[in-house]
């Protein structure tokens, strides 16, 4: 899985691509560590690319999310692919975390 | 049926997974179902890798193959601690941030991708088998 971040105004954008999963679930939490260590607090996840993810992943975002939490800030899901977003409402998690169609939706709730 | 069995350790999942997919490739499902597959298949074996073995060290057997031509099989065989992971409760899919837990999902999730999952222990081994079926004709193969 490849991780990139651009800060925007509003807070980072994390740019999945490929596999969310136990092997490459730990490198996201870092990722996403790494940015909370510098005060940001809003974090959206673009995931146009992401093809799959498994209860490991889940578990990463929901580590995130809870950290995210007890700080005031948020996480927001954007662009979620078909298997992904499937995983997503089986599990409960698309009520829990927000998912957006696009990443324009997602910034601007921001 | 097509066996492979490696160490039970996390560095051998992706080796499993690809093992799998070829095989179900071979079998001439969707590529949404393989996704699906391989998902299933990875719940099973990280939960093999963290729980078989307390000890250390043990092996995973997987084994792909169809059955009457309408059925992709996949079974998953270890010979560690007795477990079966259906009999545990499904997690609360209903409960918000705060009180959700980590972990538990796992299961859960092979139970909706799978069409049907079995479990039996035989001669001290811990033997889970998924079953997809063939897809209709005409299915969007993306």
């Amino acid at each position: 899985m490849e991780i990139s971040a651009e800060k925007d105004q509003k807070g980072v954008v994390v740019c999945v691509t490929g596999r969310m999963d136990a092997v490459s679930s730990p490198a996201f939490e870092k990722a996403v560590d790494a940015w909370l260590e510098k005060g940001e607090t809003m974090i959206v996840v673009d995931c146009c690319n992401l093809e799959y993810i498994s209860s490991s992943g889940l578990r990463s975002i929901l580590t995130v999310a809870k950290k995210l939490k007890t700080r005031n800030g948020k996480i927001l899901l954007a662009s979620l692919t078909s298997v992904v977003k499937e995983v997503f409402e089986i599990s409960g998690f698309s009520t829990i975390i927000p998912i957006y169609d696009s990443l324009e939706g997602a910034m601007a709730d921001l | 049926m097509e066996a492979l069995e490696l160490p039970a350790v996390l560095e051998n999942l992706d080796t499993f997974v690809e093992f799998v997919r070829s095989g179900a490739v071979s079998f001439g499902l969707s590529n949404k179902r393989i996704l699906e597959i391989e998902l299933a298949l990875e719940e099973a074996l990280v939960n093999v890798f963290q729980n078989a073995y307390p000890e250390g060290n043990g092996l995973v057997e997987v084994c792909v193959g169809s059955r009457n031509e309408k059925e992709f099989v996949i079974e998953i065989i270890d010979e560690g601690v007795p477990f079966d992971p259906l009999a545990r409760p499904d997690p609360d899919v209903t409960q918000g941030i705060e009180e959700r837990e980590i972990g538990g999902l796992g299961i859960f999730l092979v139970k909706d991708m799978m069409d049907r999952v079995e479990y039996r222990r035989e001669d001290a081994m811990n033997v889970l088998t998924f079953l997809v079926s063939k897809e209709q004709a005409g299915h969007d193969k993306t």
